[in-house]
């Protein structure tokens, strides 16, 4: 068996052994279970075993009204709840027809953004963790903490976010959380360098990753992987570039892309995007507009007219494509989460065979993966 | 492929424009039931507005054409996005959907076909988009849809002793 440019021990070995990995293991992030068939050090098949946090949100969408299901979309993803807000939320406007005042969409996108460098933050944390260094999770955790505490002004919430509403957004945005956000995105830069030359140029870093756990583009589009691992393939797949959505295409910033496909193509993809979204962040700040947040077409019991609607967006981890199928009433036919952690796993048996077994787990963190995203 | 029109030509030759798709008996001149899309049966090849829908393009099939439709996109590049069921009751029929996107354009395209809900069988793409295995158990075990052929059908998200299928509109806890 070789893979990845590792040679398995002898390959007439009947010898193996199945090794379990979770579903309480820190290295799985929380409750995924792998059932690993070992040859000595070398993985020969990595079955993930799902479902131990499978609470069948698709269901709850069936049975309570469109504005019920609003919460659930913030406890699928955790760590980037404010985007399977803004995916579902935009998906019943689409099939309503419901308009959003430009401020709101600003909003959207500057919580979003945030979101987004915060649920980057924990993956850089722990998955330096994962590697054996402890200290860049007190540092991400510093980090991130900022954000979590300015959008807690405006949501109300730390995590579970459901403060993009039908319309718009259920508060407006004030001066403290603006002048907040402007020091913030001054205060992260000199951090992602200092991170640059800490961790990211770190010799023993580099030997864990570079060359470790490639996935090329191939198999990315045969899984359908997307978000950093696809980038990390070489490929530029950004839903904000690809389907642009909300007022994404006003704003200039660059999808990074590394051709390696490596573990290391990945942890840089990530840390790139951190200072892109400052960028978004900025450029929406600059060009805020004035008005209402809160679009008064909402009616009070929602029946979007009878149909199939998508929506995709690009949450922290990839693509995130919400369908759902109304027939007119107020509690929806049919929603659909296609959820990024899903397909970024699920290519996970093919690319981790012939590695040894710290370098599956490097891949494992690589994938970043949020256990609830993918159980549902 | 140079444009959405080429491949709905593509498609064309695979489902004939002229004669839809044969569908079940319990479908045929069934009146739209409550939660059924209302109107005449739309034609097999839609082109429509990424903007009001989601996607540009969608295409019904049969449920033997699942994987000729599979390989036509394969051949052009597209990317497996998900797979999943929904439940008409009141047809008596059971939808499979299946998206695709393309990771150099921003084409989505919507694969659609139904199988009788009293024989929901249907053939597997797994062997052309791997990533289709995941979506397919979970498809069979929210929905009792059969993917003949699958590797491995067995519980993804559910225990694995689950008899059930949840995502059933007849189903009851």
């Amino acid at each position: 068996m070789s893979a990845n440019g590792v040679l398995s021990s002898n390959p007439q070995s009947q010898e193996t052994f199945v090794l379990n990995i979770g579903p309480q293991h820190p290295a799985t992030h929380g409750v995924l279970r792998l059932k690993v068939t070992m040859d000595g050090e070398y993985v020969m098949r990595a079955e993930p075993v799902c479902g131990y946090i499978h609470r069948m949100h698709e269901k709850m969408g069936e049975n309570r009204t469109w504005a019920q299901f609003l919460p659930n979309t913030g406890r699928i993803d955790y760590l980037a709840a404010m985007a399977y807000n803004h995916a579902y939320v935009a998906a019943v406007e689409r099939a309503a027809k419901i308009e959003v005042p430009l401020r709101a969409e600003y909003i959207r996108v500057i919580t979003t953004e945030m979101n987004r460098i915060s649920s980057h933050l924990v993956w850089f944390g722990a998955f330096l963790l994962d590697l054996g260094g402890f200290t860049p999770l007190l540092y991400a955790f510093d980090d991130r903490e900022k954000i979590l505490d300015l959008l807690e002004t405006i949501t109300g919430a730390r995590l579970t976010y459901c403060y993009i509403r039908f319309g718009g957004v259920c508060e407006d945005i004030d001066d403290n959380f603006i002048q907040g956000t402007r020091k913030f995105v001054t205060e992260m830069r000199p951090r992602l360098k200092m991170y640059k030359a800490l961790v990211t140029d770190n010799i023993i870093l580099r030997k864990r990753l570079i060359d470790i756990g490639v996935i090329d583009k191939e198999m990315c589009r045969k899984y359908g992987a997307t978000g950093p691992v696809i980038r990390g393939a070489g490929v530029a797949y950004d839903v904000r570039k690809m389907e642009p959505y909300s007022v994404y295409r006003e704003f200039n910033f660059d999808i990074p892309t590394f051709p390696e496909g490596d573990c290391m193509a990945r942890y840089l993809v990530r840390m790139e995007e951190m200072e892109q979204s400052l960028r978004i962040i900025e450029q929406a700040l600059g060009k805020l507009p004035a008005g209402p947040v809160q679009s008064t077409g909402v009616p009070r019991v929602l029946k979007p007219p009878a149909g199939d609607y998508c929506y995709a967006v690009e949450a922290a981890r990839g693509r995130l494509l919400v369908r759902i199928v109304s027939d007119n009433k107020e509690i929806p036919y049919r929603v659909r989460l296609r959820t990024p952690c899903f397909s970024n796993l699920s290519l996970f048996e093919e690319a981790s065979a012939g590695m040894m077994l710290p370098d599956a787990l490097a891949v494992l963190g690589s994938l970043d993966l949020v256990i609830p995203d993918i159980d549902r | 492929m140079n444009s959405l029109q080429e491949l709905a030509d593509q498609f064309s030759k695979l489902v004939p424009q002229d004669t839809p798709p044969a569908q079940p008996a319990a479908a045929a001149g069934a009146s739209p039931a409550p939660g059924a899309a209302p109107g005449a049966p739309p034609p097999p090849i839609q082109t429509t507005d990424h903007a009001a829908k989601g996607f540009h393009l969608d295409v019904r099939v049969r449920p033997d054409q699942v994987v000729s439709a599979a390989e036509l996109l394969d051949r052009n590049g597209f990317a497996m996005d998900a797979v999943t069921g929904m439940d008409w009751i009141a047809e008596n029929e059971m939808e499979v959907v299946y998206d695709y996107f393309h990771p150099a354009n921003s084409w989505r395209v919507v694969v659609r076909t139904r199988v009788p809900r009293s024989k929901p069988e249907l053939p597997t793409i797994s062997q052309v988009f791997p990533g289709a295995n995941w979506h397919e158990r979970e498809t069979h075990e929210f929905f009792g849809i059969v993917f003949l052929g699958h590797p491995n059908l067995t519980p993804l998200l559910l225990p694995e002793d689950a008899t059930y299928h949840p995502l059933r509109k007849d189903f009851t806890a």
